[in-house]
Order: C-alpha cells, then sequence, then structure tokens
C-alpha cells in the first residue's frame, strides 16, 4: 500500500490588505510599541467573507481539475466558524457540490485544528480513498492590540489520498500539553494572551524539538535530510527554533507574515502550501503546528509536486490596499457604523425556501433545458428561451465554474452595502443565461462592459437581529484575463 | 373578432392634487382633493357612479389594501371597488379597469383613482421591501436608481456612444422637465436648474446623479369615464377618448436569457406596437402631438425615446440635444414637468400623465398649453428593466 499524502493543495488569501503603518498611525497613539512593528502587510476579510467562504476558495483551487466524485470525507478546520450549532463543514460541502454522501467534520478549538485532522486523517486513510482538508481563520483583533498586527485572514486545503501524490506523509507524531499561550472563550470575540517571552521558552522552545526529534526517529530521517521547514511562529521564535535543533537558517520557510499575517488554524496548511509551491522532487519538508501541545510530520515531494502550483501566489498577488484604517474595523465589524435606514431592512431568511432551494443557492445549481440547450437560473417549470418555453426540460446545472462577462453595472451609493457602493449589474453567462447579481472583490471604476468573470461564494446577506447570515455566489472580475 | 378599445370610452371629467410633501395630507386627504376637481370637471352627482377602481402601489404606508380606502374616504355608494395594483402602471391599471367595464357595458360611469403616501415612513426615498422569499436570497440588494441605471452601460456599449456623451442627453432630459415643472403650479420641484447643476451633482448610482433621478412625492389623481354618448349628453361634443390601452408584462426573458442586451425595455417596445395598431397610428413620431413617458430617471426617459419607436434606435441621444422632446419641439414630453419634477406617487402616476393629456386635449393647460395637439400618449414602466410592466396609453379627440 502507498503511503498516504497530498495529492493537491491551494491556499486563499482574501484580496483585501492593510499595510501594518497604517494600523500603527491610527492606533499608535494608544500603543506607541505597534510603531515598530509597522512593517509589511496584512490580509483581511471583505465583509461578505467569513471561514467559511475562504475555505470553499481554497478547497475549489485545490480542487481544480480535481474529481470530486469519489472524495469520501471532508474536514473543516477553524477556531472562527460563525455557526456553534449548525454543520459549517456541510455548508462548505455544498458548496463544492459534493455529494451528500461525503462524510463532513468541524474540527475548531485550536491553533492545531488542521494538523491534527491532518494527523487522524493519515491515520485512518484507505487505500483509494480521497479526503479534503480545508482550513480558515478570520480571528479579530481589538484595535492597538499586537494581535491586530500580526493577525491576517486566509485558507489552505489539501486533498489528501494516496495515489497521484505530490508530497507523501512519511511520519507523524504529536504531544498534548495544556499550556495556555492563549485562549478564546466561548462566544468572546478576541483572544487573552500571555507573556510570549514564556510562551517561547516553555512552549516553543521546549515542546516542538522533543516532538520533532521523536518524528525523525520514527522515520529513520537525520535533520540534515530536512529541505523545508514549517514553523508557523515568528520570524524570531523560528530562528531560535531552528538554531536550537540545528536546522540551517535556509531551511526556514516564510510565514508569511509580510504579505498576510498569520491566519490562524489555516496557517501551517498555507504555510505549507508555500513550501510545495517553491520545492523540488525528492525534498523533505518537516511542517509543525503548534497549540496546547504540537504535531509534527515528516513529507517528502514526489515527481510530481511541479505540476499545479500557484494557488497561494496568485491570491497573494490579486491584493488591494485599504488605506483606511476606519475602514478596516467597520468591514471587520468592529466599528458601529451609522448605516442609515435603508439598512433597517429585515433580512429574516425565509427557511423553507431556503432549503427548498438549496442546490441553487448552495452550489449555485440552475437549469439546462433538455430541449434547447439554454441554460438558465433559477431553475424553473418553464424554459425561459423565448423560441422554446417548453415545460418540464430542466436538468440541473452549475453555474459555479460557467465563463461569465459583465452585461451592464452600476455602482449604487443609495442601497445598503457594509462596503459602498453596492456594485451589481446584469453578468451574460456563456451558454444563453443572464443574472442580475452582486459583483464582489471590484471597486468603483474598475468594471467594463464585457470584463471576464468568475463566480465566488460568499455572504449574501447578514441578519444582525437574529446572528444570522446567508450565502449565495457572486461574480468578481477574473483579472489577467481579457 | 376583438375590435379593441378605441373610441368606445369617453373621459369626461379628471382631477389630481398638488403633488409634492404633503406633510399636511393623508392618502384621503389626497383622494377627496382629486376627486372633489374630477366630480366638477365632470359636472355629474357622485351616485352616478356605478363602479371605481383603486390604485396604490404601498399599501402598508399608504392606506392598505382593499376596495374600503377608497370607498370609505368619498363615501360612494356601496358600488363595486375594485383595488389594483402593478407596480409603476398602478394608477394607469386602476383606469384601465374602469376604461374595460364602461367598452364592457357593464356600467355606463366609472371611476379610476391612483394615490399614493410615501412621505409619512419618517425617512427620506421608498421604504425598503421584500422582493419575496426566494429573490431575496438572491438577487442584489439593489435600488430603483440602480437598477434603471444599468440601462446606461448597457446603451454606451450597444451604441459605442461615449458616456459623456450620453451623460449631457441625461442632463437635458431632467433639465428640461425642470423647465416644464417650474410652469405647473401642482408639480412636486418647480425650481428650473442649470446644465452644470446635473453634470456636478453627487452620484446616486452611477452613471446616475441627483437630477437623474425623480422625486419621492405624495399625490393622487383620478378619472370620470363614460361612453361617448353620455359625454356628449354632459355637454361635450367632441370629448376626448381612449384610443388605447395596452400593458405588456416581462415574463422573464430579460432577467434570464442572453437575447435581451440591457439596453432597453423590451416590454415598451411590445406595449407600444401592440398600442400603436390598436389607435391606428402608423408613424408615431410625425402623428403624436404630446407625450408623457415614465421617467423615473433619466436615462429611461432616453431608452424610451427608442422603445416607443420615436427616436431611430440609437439617435435618442441626438434627437434629445436637438430639443426635439421639448415643450417647443416636434414632440413635447413631459410638459407638466413628468414624474422627474410634478412627482412620482406611484399609484397615481399613470392617472398624472392622463390628466395632463386631458388637459393639452381640453385646451386648458394654462401656461404650458401647447398648440391644438389633437393625440396623446402614456407609458408607464413599473419595475425594473430586468423585469417590468409596461404600459402605453393613447388619448385623442373623439373627432380629429
Amino acid at each position: 500500500m502507498s503511503p498516504p499524502g497530498i495529492i493537491a493543495y491551494a491556499g486563499y488569501v482574501p484580496m483585501l490588505r492593510i499595510a501594518r503603518a497604517c494600523i500603527a498611525d491610527a492606533m499608535a497613539w494608544a500603543n506607541p510599541s505597534l510603531r515598530q512593528r509597522g512593517v509589511g502587510e496584512r490580509s483581511f476579510c471583505n465583509w461578505d467573507e467569513d471561514s467559511i467562504t475562504m475555505a470553499v476558495e481554497a478547497a475549489r483551487s485545490c480542487l481544480a481539475g480535481q474529481d470530486r466524485d469519489d472524495i469520501t470525507g471532508l474536514s473543516l478546520a477553524s477556531t472562527t466558524l460563525p455557526f456553534a450549532d449548525r454543520d459549517n463543514a456541510v455548508i462548505v460541502a455544498a458548496a463544492l457540490g459534493l455529494d451528500e454522501s461525503v462524510r463532513c467534520s468541524n474540527l475548531t478549538s485550536s491553533q492545531r485544528a488542521a494538523t491534527s485532522a491532518l494527523g487522524a486523517l493519515a491515520e485512518g486513510m484507505q487505500t483509494g480513498s480521497r479526503q479534503l482538508l480545508t482550513a480558515a481563520d478570520r480571528r479579530l483583533a481589538k484595535p492597538a492590540s499586537d494581535a491586530e498586527m500580526s493577525f491576517g485572514h486566509g485558507a489552505a486545503c489539501v486533498l489528501l489520498g494516496s495515489d497521484n501524490t505530490v508530497a507523501d506523509l512519511v511520519g507523524s507524531e504529536t504531544l498534548n500539553r495544556d499550556l495556555v499561550d492563549h485562549y478564546r472563550a466561548s462566544g468572546d470575540s478576541f483572544d487573552y494572551g500571555f507573556e510570549q517571552r514564556w510562551v517561547r521558552d516553555e512552549g516553543y522552545l521546549k515542546l516542538i524539538p522533543k516532538l520533532v526529534a521523536k518524528v525523525l526517529d520514527k522515520t529513520g530521517i537525520s535533520i540534515d535530510e530536512i529541505d523545508h521547514v514549517v514553523f508557523p511562529c515568528s520570524t524570531a521564535v523560528a530562528a531560535k527554533l531552528a538554531a536550537t535543533m540545528g536546522i540551517s537558517p535556509d531551511c526556514v520557510s516564510n510565514n508569511l507574515a509580510a504579505s498576510c499575517g498569520d491566519t490562524g488554524a489555516a496557517h501551517p496548511l498555507l504555510m505549507l502550501c508555500d513550501v510545495l509551491d517553491r520545492a523540488t522532487p525528492g525534498q523533505t519538508v518537516l511542517l509543525v503546528g503548534f497549540g496546547q501541545g504540537a504535531d509534527a510530520f515528516v513529507l517528502r515531494t514526489t515527481d510530481r509536486v511541479a505540476g499545479n502550483r500557484g494557488a497561494l501566489t496568485a491570491s497573494l498577488a490579486r491584493r488591494r490596499e485599504e488605506p483606511n484604517y476606519n475602514r478596516f474595523l467597520s468591514l471587520c465589524g468592529l466599528l458601529e457604523t451609522d448605516w442609515g435606514h435603508r439598512a433597517e431592512h429585515d433580512k429574516r431568511t425565509a427557511m423553507p425556501t431556503a432549503y427548498r432551494k438549496r442546490d441553487a443557492l448552495a452550489s449555485f445549481t440552475g437549469g439546462k433545458c433538455g430541449a434547447c440547450g439554454a441554460i438558465q437560473f433559477p431553475l424553473t417549470p418553464v424554459c425561459v428561451n423565448p423560441d422554446c418555453r417548453k415545460a418540464h426540460t430542466q436538468q440541473p446545472f452549475s453555474f459555479a465554474d460557467q465563463p461569465a462577462r459583465v452585461k451592464t453595472f452600476t455602482e449604487d451609493w443609495l442601497g445598503f452595502s457594509p462596503s459602498p457602493p453596492s456594485i451589481y449589474g446584469n453578468v451574460a453567462f456563456d451558454g444563453g443565461a443572464n443574472i442580475l447579481m452582486e459583483f464582489a472583490d471590484t471597486c468603483p471604476g474598475e468594471l467594463e462592459v464585457g470584463m471576464p468573470l468568475s463566480m465566488h461564494f460568499r455572504i449574501k446577506d447578514i441578519d444582525e437581529r437574529r446572528h444570522f447570515r446567508r450565502y449565495f455566489w457572486k461574480p468578481a472580475p477574473l483579472r489577467g484575463v481579457t | 373578432m376583438a375590435s379593441g378599445i378605441r373610441d368606445k370610452v369617453a373621459i369626461v371629467g379628471m382631477g389630481c392634487c398638488r403633488f409634492g410633501e404633503r406633510w399636511d395630507a393623508g392618502a384621503d386627504d389626497l383622494i377627496v382633493e382629486a376627486f372633489e376637481e374630477c366630480i366638477a370637471d365632470a359636472g355629474i352627482e357622485r351616485d352616478r357612479i356605478e363602479a371605481a377602481w383603486l390604485g396604490v402601489f404601498f399599501d402598508e404606508q399608504s392606506i392598505g389594501k382593499s376596495a374600503l380606502p377608497l370607498s370609505m374616504a368619498l363615501r360612494l355608494p356601496n358600488v363595486p371597488v375594485t383595488r389594483v395594483e402593478n407596480l409603476c402602471a398602478t394608477g394607469t391599471e386602476a383606469l384601465r379597469g374602469a376604461v374595460y367595464a364602461v367598452a364592457a357595458g357593464a356600467c355606463d360611469i366609472a371611476l379610476a383613482v391612483g394615490v399614493e403616501k410615501l412621505k409619512d415612513t419618517g425617512y427620506a426615498g421608498l421604504p425598503e421591501r421584500t422582493k419575496g422569499t426566494f429573490e431575496d436570497l438572491y438577487l442584489p440588494n439593489f435600488t430603483a436608481p440602480g437598477a434603471f441605471a444599468q440601462l446606461a452601460s448597457a446603451y454606451a456599449a450597444r451604441t459605442g456612444l461615449a458616456m459623456d456623451e450620453i451623460k449631457r442627453a441625461m442632463a437635458h432630459v431632467s433639465w428640461k422637465s425642470h423647465q416644464n415643472g417650474a410652469l405647473n403650479p401642482k408639480a412636486h420641484l418647480r425650481n428650473r436648474i442649470a446644465m452644470e447643476q446635473v453634470l456636478e451633482a453627487p452620484m446616486v448610482a452611477y452613471p446616475l446623479g441627483l437630477y437623474d433621478c425623480c422625486g419621492v412625492s405624495d399625490g393622487a389623481a383620478c378619472a370620470i369615464v363614460t361612453t361617448p354618448e353620455i359625454a356628449r349628453s354632459l355637454g361635450r361634443p367632441n370629448p376626448v377618448t381612449v384610443k388605447a390601452m395596452q400593458l405588456a408584462p416581462s415574463n422573464g426573458v430579460e432577467a434570464g436569457h442572453e437575447s435581451w442586451d440591457g439596453s432597453y425595455t423590451l416590454t415598451t417596445r411590445l406595449a407600444s406596437q401592440r398600442a400603436y395598431s390598436e389607435a391606428g397610428i402608423g408613424d408615431p413620431r410625425s402623428e403624436l402631438d404630446v407625450i408623457e413617458v415614465h421617467d423615473c430617471f433619466s436615462i429611461t426617459e432616453l431608452v424610451i425615446m427608442e422603445d416607443l419607436y420615436l427616436s431611430q434606435p440609437g439617435e435618442a441621444v441626438r434627437d434629445i440635444l436637438d430639443g426635439v422632446y421639448d415643450s417647443d419641439g416636434t414632440l413635447p414630453s413631459q410638459v407638466d414637468g413628468g414624474l422627474k419634477c410634478f412627482g412620482h406617487p406611484i399609484g397615481a402616476t399613470g392617472l398624472r400623465m392622463a390628466y395632463e393629456i386631458y388637459l393639452q386635449l381640453s385646451g386648458r393647460a394654462g401656461e404650458r398649453q401647447l398648440s391644438d395637439p389633437r393625440l396623446g400618449l402614456t407609458h408607464n414602466l413599473g419595475g425594473i428593466p430586468n423585469r417590468n410592466i409596461a404600459s402605453v396609453s393613447i388619448f385623442g379627440l373623439l373627432e380629429k
């Protein structure tokens, strides 16, 4: 039996960035030490992104060109799942159009959520089966906190299996230790952290070397053979760890602090995506997760490692800097902005309708007419093609990956949007459909008629009164394509 | 074979209240104000009315559902009252019901009333409302200006005209309506504006600025209709008659199918073709003397001129800038100020348009009276370009 490994991987970083200098400019009055930390930029979610939508983005990139039919499990790892009791992973599975027989699980309440899941999945993996592990975090931070500087938002996904792997899992070890470097109580918005020097000395520097020695011993690999190490921690701590363990500084992989920040439970996998984007065949990778203990994995890249690269690089390149700190706060939901009367519109969800239309809403499934071939959304009993209009001819058809272009658009400063203006318009899909849709990831002055688009699973509305959110798909400009 | 509505029904009385922010009046007050003018004009007793139609759109904000608000406001003698609603074509629908009842011989004298009381919500703009339990889950949270602004980008793409040029024509549309509204004592907005004001106004929904949008107004308008014979007996030897009333609702093609390019209103084209046929009009541009179109936004009026087959495809911009639709042009439009300046109390709007055509054909339009108009058109567009109700009605003198 071939060892389980990674068949495909992808990282996703939301488009918005804020320069740390911008945060320091706004908040150093409260915490002057922010000035020293005002280097690089961090990513953050737009109002319509959360851990679910980012996990979907990463998974869709990861699954590009992959057959989804033989996936048997979906694991969603995050400490910031929007629902405490509603299966978040099932929402992701539905958005991906996975079969309802796929086993879904939610892994949470630890920065090790993803690495713990990776270990458990690898151990329990049946030959021939494929498992999807997608991780995302959107951790909030108080203004002027260190966390506000260091955190980023992002997601990463790996498709696990034993055939056609880009990297094989050679071995793993785990260690549990209730060292409370920080915590976030259930229902709280923010972390509470303890002295970082103590966490460094008693946590990272004591627990990780011991665990790594164990996994190297188990797999019979010497420290010299390691080409890349993934330490999801600060640059300084990573350097000290490498020095302690006798690992060359050149092997320490980029912690992405300069370009996106620490993406929490997703970060070990996100850094791994970055490593795999650069690794050559036959290299050895040490992957570590940390949080109330540690996980350590040894992976070895295969000849296929150069095959399916670049999702994270593309995501990092697809950036827009937000120059306004107040807007950053507002988009994070941390500023009580007065949106006027139009925002008072009740967004209670008609749940029986939402359930009946779940395929339309979750996987963007419309119809394709069996008589004339016209695709259309939503799927209705009678074909919309004026030259057809036949009844009961519609077959389900997913619009999620259907090429589309801007037909019309406006930038609406009147209607409510948490990020004005609300930009929406008619979208023309190849195959004949037209849908009036809200655009994502765009800004005034960017759209043009005829611009190519890609579809993205996003928050449609947030019901502030009932703490519910609903999702739908939005087109975004397909950059670099004409 | 059906013979249509042409010349089967005459209008013998019309009334319209002063439109605007009527903080002083409730919907019932507005109805009574319009009705008193209307019944005096008709010269009949209230109890000769045998049936009535009430048009109101935002029922919760205005006066509630059903026949009751009209029957009670006017203390009608318990005659049948039908409440109708068809988005911004609501007022015209009320009139169509009354006209069809008379044409069918079901009654001799019928009343149509349209009313909307929008300014009692305590905030500016139209009330937010649900689009439907499913539609709310996937359609954008669009506004009326945002939905109609879509026409502009598509029109520019289709015609190849620069947006700056289209914007100049749109500005002319609004400038012209303000010129006209200034002469109308019942209009909501009676100020003249400069072209620069329009072009430099704050953006509402690209490319629509503040002056590209009609106001939110309170108002009511009504009509009393009867047979041409009875009209003559009431002292109208050559009454204003209905030449055509046509309605075309979308069936989903625009919203869902590629055959619509987003730059025009399909329903207006269909309704106007039928209306011209019903009225026996071969060349609307030369035969019509005065028109009132649904200028909810300046871009709407612009594309409507082509959809009504008044401007050639792609030439509305030039015609507008040439002054064709100005009050001194060859086909005056919105002589009363239109939705833009007379105001747009939704349920009343269709009847308000008919009121202006009626006054013009009767030679009673005061300062804004045109020279001897014989044939006029009203047009409503309810909804948004993606899915809407278009109505096209034509009125004229019984004997040309």
